[in-house]
């Protein structure tokens, strides 16, 4: 075997440990922070399955389950886009999840009066999902069509800052307009692993096994636009479906994400980068490593979310931003220093 | 195909970048051996090879490949065809020059299928003639600038398209691995088990000179075609080139070009 064989063997080791023992820490983790010995009187309690089985393990699992969609997905657009900063969120995809969700939440406030409280709840709860998705593939096909394709990296940043801060203001103009739906933006806008179960858990886990399998499917042609653009559509690949079909993994990924958890920051952006450098290789494991590294980040994230300033809780997404931006600054560092 | 028919044919040729027509109504016909396409900067050499394959749509005129228009060949057939390898290797990413070589069968095997013995014999292959096999483990993105040419050479090869389109293959290049070059594309070009074209842009006169035939491309037309001894080419080789290359013959007869020096002139 050789070393770089050796390098992702051990990480994928290592990504499988941490994944384990953040499960192990989820669990653990409640209003007293994270606490093995109140983990042991809760089991000797018998509060154990409700508190477990309907509150900790549904949000410890989700968490990486979210991540996974985050990692993959940041691997997805970076090999996509041909560049390392690329990520989901800097393409239109989160700005337009964003707003999808503000006009569902808009939407159920309006109903809300004339409709009476049980359908505003149908309306929030089934239409959540199917809005950040669409909203994220609105937001990304829109940066597509501003940028005219995805040949020119720096016309598509342009282009997704473009859309971030127009979609970003239409969301802000209904906000003002329904105050109420102020609070709902925020904590999206924040993320959070809190409101998930065990349904949440299904649409996510439904949604993450086909996705890394189309993915992987089409890691050949990831690697192949490696060489540029015109190298891959030379060697046979039709450009054009190849790119339609990984932007819709990709917005799919996001949305499903967002959808459940809000506006994780980072994740997506980080858990690519964390692969590469320790243990590079080709998309075949790149796409897989990341969803793993991406479970992993937001399960530790979401365990010191939970456990830093117990009984209160943070924001996930602020945990993540703060460790995603405190990687990048390191990186940063160890790039000038050499 | 018989022995004589072009493998490859533009017929009043057209391509419009931008408002600047920088092919400007072009026919050539390409056969078996090694053609070389030269020119001065802007001439249109690069667009020409682009169009010709298939990356660069015309606003007139038609590519046939094998007797048949090149837009009507799906993406996979026309790679099996021809091969094209850019002017300037735009690598990101993390793979291995092995892994690299063997993207050159995506043609053979598409995104799924798995490399079969014939798939791995044309990878060994690609990578002695252009002499990666000893850092086929290595990154593309550590190894120098020639290294890396060869690999996407190498690249190109492992496709075992009967033509191939290289633009600029001598870039980066040291001379041993020039001459090295020269030789490699005067071998595949004379290959016996079928027909092989090779249409390389060059500008390293010394190098395209020992071609098996040079197209002369100036200001988006074909202005000499013919074997690099012919008298009127090189003297249009000459003019193309505003006077800034000399060229003569060696003891042996073969062409020898040098750069016009003011002490010259």
């Amino acid at each position: 075997m050789n070393a770089d064989a050796r390098r992702r063997r051990q990480l994928a080791s290592a990504m499988a440990l941490v994944i384990v023992l953040g499960l192990a820490a989820g669990l653990a983790t409640g209003s007293a922070g994270f606490s093995p010995s109140a983990l042991r009187a809760d089991l000797l309690d018998g509060n154990a399955a409700l508190l477990l089985g309907q509150i900790r393990a549904p949000r410890s699992l989700g968490a990486a389950l979210v991540g996974a969609l985050l990692g993959l997905a940041g691997a997805i657009s970076q090999g996509l886009f041909r560049n390392p900063l690329a990520d989901p969120y800097l393409l239109g995809s989160a700005s337009g999840a964003a707003l999808g969700v503000v006009l569902v939440l808009a939407a159920a406030a309006l109903a809300g009066h004339g409709l009476g409280l049980s359908s505003a709840l149908w309306i929030e709860r089934v239409g959540l999902v199917s809005a950040a998705f669409a909203g994220a593939l609105a937001g990304v096909g829109l940066t597509l069509l501003l940028a005219r394709g995805a040949v020119q990296t720096l016309r598509l940043l342009l282009a997704g800052v473009v859309v971030g801060v127009v979609l970003g203001a239409v969301s802000d103009l209904i906000t003002v307009a329904a105050p109420d739906t102020l609070r709902g933006k925020q904590m999206f806008m924040l993320g959070s692993t809190s409101f998930m179960g065990w349904d949440a858990l299904a649409l996510l886990g439904a949604g993450l096994v086909p996705l890394l399998w189309l993915a992987w499917r089409h890691a050949r042609a990831l690697d192949a636009l490696t060489l540029g653009e015109d190298s891959a559509a030379s060697l046979g690949l039709d450009l054009g479906a190849v790119r339609l079909r990984l932007v819709l993994m990709l917005s799919l990924g996001t949305a499903l994400a967002v959808s459940q958890a809000g506006l994780v920051a980072f994740v997506g952006l980080v858990a690519p980068h964390l692969v590469r450098r320790n243990a590079p290789g080709a998309h075949g494991w790149l796409l897989l490593g990341s969803a793993a590294m991406g479970a992993a980040l937001l399960l530790v994230a979401d365990v010191l979310s939970r456990s830093l300033i117990a009984p209160e809780e943070l924001p996930v997404g602020v945990v993540t931003a703060v460790l995603g931006g405190g990687y990048l600054f390191w990186l940063l560092r160890q790039r000038t220093a050499v | 195909m018989s022995q004589h028919a072009p493998l490859l044919q533009a017929e009043a040729l057209r391509v419009r970048l931008g408002a600047r027509e920088v092919l400007r109504g072009l026919n050539l016909n390409i056969g078996p051996g090694w053609n070389a396409l030269v020119g001065p900067n802007g001439a249109g050499k690069s667009t020409l090879l682009r169009a010709l394959a298939g990356l660069q749509a015309p606003h007139a005129g038609q590519v046939r490949l094998q007797g048949q228009d090149l837009r009507s060949l799906a993406p996979g057939e026309r790679a099996r065809r021809l091969a094209w390898l850019a002017q300037q290797g735009d690598v990101t990413g993390e793979l291995t020059v092995r892994e690299t070589v063997e993207l050159g069968r995506i043609a053979h095997l598409g995104l799924l299928g798995t490399p079969g013995p014939a798939d791995r014999a044309a990878v060994e292959r690609a990578m002695a003639l252009t002499e990666c096999t000893p850092w086929q483990q290595r990154r593309l993105h550590e190894l120098s600038g020639g290294e890396r040419q060869r690999v996407l050479l190498a690249r190109v090869l492992a496709t075992e398209a009967p033509l191939l389109l290289l633009d600029e293959p001598t870039t980066h290049l040291d001379a041993p691995h020039q001459v090295a070059l020269a030789r490699l594309l005067r071998r595949i070009a004379a290959e016996r088990d079928g027909p092989r074209a090779v249409l390389s842009v060059l500008h390293d006169l010394p190098i395209a000179l020992q071609a098996d035939r040079v197209l002369v491309l100036d200001d988006g037309r074909l202005c000499a075609d013919g074997a690099p001894t012919d008298p009127a080419l090189q003297a249009t080789l000459v003019r193309v080139f505003g006077g800034a290359i000399r060229i003569d013959a060696d003891a042996a007869g073969r062409p020898r070009v040098a750069l016009a020096l003011e002490a010259d002139r």
